[in-house]
């Protein structure tokens, strides 16, 4: 009796075939998280190429390309005061975000009432993070550079890109200022500590390597912004150096832009090459993040900063 | 003597104890001003495309006819705006019919979402489901990097290696530079030497195209579909895969009918957000798709999307007052407008899937 009824137990199942079936959507999935690792395999094997080949074919002075300012002329152009520029542009873009954007942070996780006013507040910043970079840049080029009439200045640009990653550093400084334990507070307070001292000195402080983190994270996010910079109407060749806030510019990636759809092969290998040191840039910045979270951060979120 | 806790005026305080209040009240509105900044950024958005595009269509900003009582007279009409088939705003013979490069900026984030898509949920099941934790550990991390990656870096990517794969063949593009000999593949496989475009439509390419966007512009948002399908797939609690498997299922069986239908929502949330992200992506298809307002549907021409137009037509200072400058705002808020209904529509599925297991 039982015997018979083992053998007929998954009688209806064709076990071969399942088999096949589930190794088949094994296979599927393997393949297609390959696909992303191969595409990102591929550009930047893509990029190394180019830029070693431009190096090789056309005579690039390594030195000219880094510190010289662009120009018409292939053989002369160089990415510096690109560089510089962008190093303007992060400058300013950090002061103007950072402190609007930990403001902001700490009023919604400290004070901020439970009201519709708070839930606005969190909602639009669900939207500004979902709004498309260029869109910035048309507001800051309406808003800053022609109505203020401030002009195509860096700072014009460093307001765009400040705007775009408020967003950004906001919910990681939320979230940092939600980790520290309600334990370190409620110790502040029976010091006798007011609400003020104890998020100056002890929540932020605590809060402050998760906070770094994030900012660091979006500037590596603006420093490759190409559009909003395009709208606000930056020099798309940088032929001088800029002198400061105020000077006009072109950043990196702007000058990128300008050699790359160049129909000159040498163009393009600048391109190439100056992808690389944008890459470099993005890679420093990538590991400083990733230093100071791994520096700081302990499994039970402890003080061990402080 | 009395041994009740005492609210102190702080810990080095020499202040009074209203003073310290008063500091903290004085704080605590700078900080709601912090807040504020970010509605008002919001706000400004709004009013600023509206009154810029204002312009275009009535002649005058809604701010120069309320305030300078400028005359409202129409230059451009709606119905033109909506229903025409040409765009050339700034042409001789000018035609202002968005249509084309909305059709661009839908067929990029279209054939994305075809690219995207798939290969995104197939990514975050074989993460959730199949990965050890190591390999998902080094694995999701990685495939993110090709989200951080900036936008210009594809549009180069494009140009110089998927567009000439398209226009030359595989073979002929990437073995020829290497020296192998050609001879011995086109024995093997003499499909590899033709252009992809010839053998799968017989059409011939350009330096722009839109397959060239898709492929980019598809392959930067893998990871926005497979990290946060992945994130709403660990949340489906393992009590329900563990019945399904009680009652004999197989892992195909159990990923594809009980975890997918689970964390549908939030795996919804992330196609959209992917679909908004293509939207609004601009350095990649401008290099990718290029500059021709046309609407096609072969993958091949060289098309315009909204964000292509906006760059095309950036002069800054120089062009205020010109149609060029006004339809900027246009197109500006049209584009704003559709992320933002994307946007509202991620937030609802959001709500609904963070409510769902907890």
């Amino acid at each position: 009796m039982s015997t018979k009824r083992e053998s007929n137990f998954l009688a209806d199942v064709d076990l071969t075939r399942e088999k096949l079936v589930n190794r088949l959507f094994y296979g599927t999935l393997v393949v297609a998280s390959v696909f992303g690792l191969v595409m990102l395999v591929l550009l930047i094997a893509d990029v190394l190429w180019e830029a070693t080949q431009a190096l090789s074919t056309f005579d690039i002075d390594i030195g000219n390309f880094l510190t010289g300012t662009s120009s018409s002329r292939a053989e002369q152009a160089g990415f510096g005061a690109s560089i510089l520029a962008s190093l303007w542009l992060m400058a300013l873009t950090a002061v103007l975000a950072f402190f609007i954007a930990v403001g902001c942070a700490v009023y919604l996780v400290e004070y901020a009432p439970e009201n519709r006013t708070t839930r606005l507040i969190e909602a639009n910043l669900a939207n500004l993070a979902g709004v498309p970079s260029i869109v910035y840049g048309l507001l800051v080029l309406a808003l800053i550079v022609n109505d203020a009439g401030l002009g195509s200045v860096i700072l014009a640009g460093a307001i765009a890109l400040a705007l775009l990653i408020v967003p950004i550093i906001i919910v990681a400084t939320i979230e940092s200022i939600r980790a520290v334990p309600s334990s370190v507070r409620d110790g502040s307070y029976a010091m006798g500590a007011t609400k003020w001292q104890t998020i100056r000195r002890v929540v932020l402080p605590q809060a402050m390597p998760g906070i770094l983190t994030g900012t660091i994270l979006a500037l590596a996010r603006a420093i490759g912004e190409t559009a909003p910079l395009i709208m606000v109407g930056t020099m798309l060749h940088a032929t001088r150096y800029p002198s400061g806030p105020l000077s006009s510019f072109s950043a990196m990636p702007t000058q990128i832009y300008n050699w790359t759809y160049q129909a000159d092969r040498m163009f393009n290998g600048l391109a190439a090459l100056g992808i690389v040191v944008l890459l470099l840039f993005l890679v420093a910045m990538y590991a400083l993040a990733g230093y100071l979270r791994n520096r700081y951060e302990t499994d039970d979120g402890s003080i061990s900063n402080v | 003597m009395s041994t009740e806790p005492q609210s102190g005026p702080g810990i080095s305080g020499d202040d009074s104890l209203e003073a310290a209040h008063e500091r903290n009240r004085r704080i605590r509105r700078l900080l709601f001003g912090c807040a504020a900044v970010t509605v008002v950024t919001t706000v400004a958005i709004f009013l600023v495309l509206f009154d810029n595009a204002a312009s275009y269509f009535f002649g005058a900003r809604i701010s120069e006819m309320l305030f300078a009582g400028e005359a409202v007279e129409r230059t451009v009409s709606f119905v033109e705006f909506f229903t025409g088939t040409r765009w050339a705003p700034a042409h001789a013979t000018p035609a202002h019919g968005v249509l084309p490069i909305v059709w661009g900026t839908l067929a990029i984030t279209i054939g994305a979402g075809l690219v995207s898509i798939p290969i995104g949920t197939a990514t975050a099941l074989y993460l959730s489901e199949y990965a050890s934790t190591g390999t998902r550990n080094k694995l999701k991390p990685i495939l993110e990097v090709l989200a951080g990656i900036p936008t210009i870096v594809y549009g180069y990517f494009a140009i110089s290696f998927v567009t000439p794969i398209l226009v030359d063949g595989i073979a002929t593009d990437i073995l020829n530079p290497i020296g192998s000999g050609l001879d011995s593949i086109s024995h093997l496989a003499p499909v590899l030497l033709e252009p992809v475009s010839a053998w799968m439509l017989g059409a011939s390419v350009g330096r722009y195209s839109m397959l060239a966007g898709i492929v980019v512009v598809g392959t930067m948002t893998i990871p926005m579909v497979s990290s946060i399908s992945e994130d709403a797939m660990q949340a489906v609690p393992d009590d329900l895969r563990n019945g399904a498997y009680a009652l004999g299922a197989t892992k195909y069986q159990v990923s594809t009918r009980i975890v997918l239908p689970a964390a549908v929502s939030g795996i919804f949330a992330s196609y959209i957000l992917a679909l908004s992200r293509a939207i609004g992506e601009t350095m990649a298809v401008t290099l990718a798709a290029g500059f021709n307002p046309t609407l096609t549907v072969n993958p091949f021409d060289e098309i315009m999307t909204m964000t292509a137009y906006l760059v095309s037509m950036a002069r800054g200072t120089s062009a205020v007052g010109t149609v060029e400058y006004q339809s900027l705002f246009a197109v500006g808020l049209l584009l704003f407008l559709l992320t933002l209904t994307m946007n509202l529509l991620n937030d609802r599925l959001k709500q609904r899937f963070q409510e769902e297991y907890r």
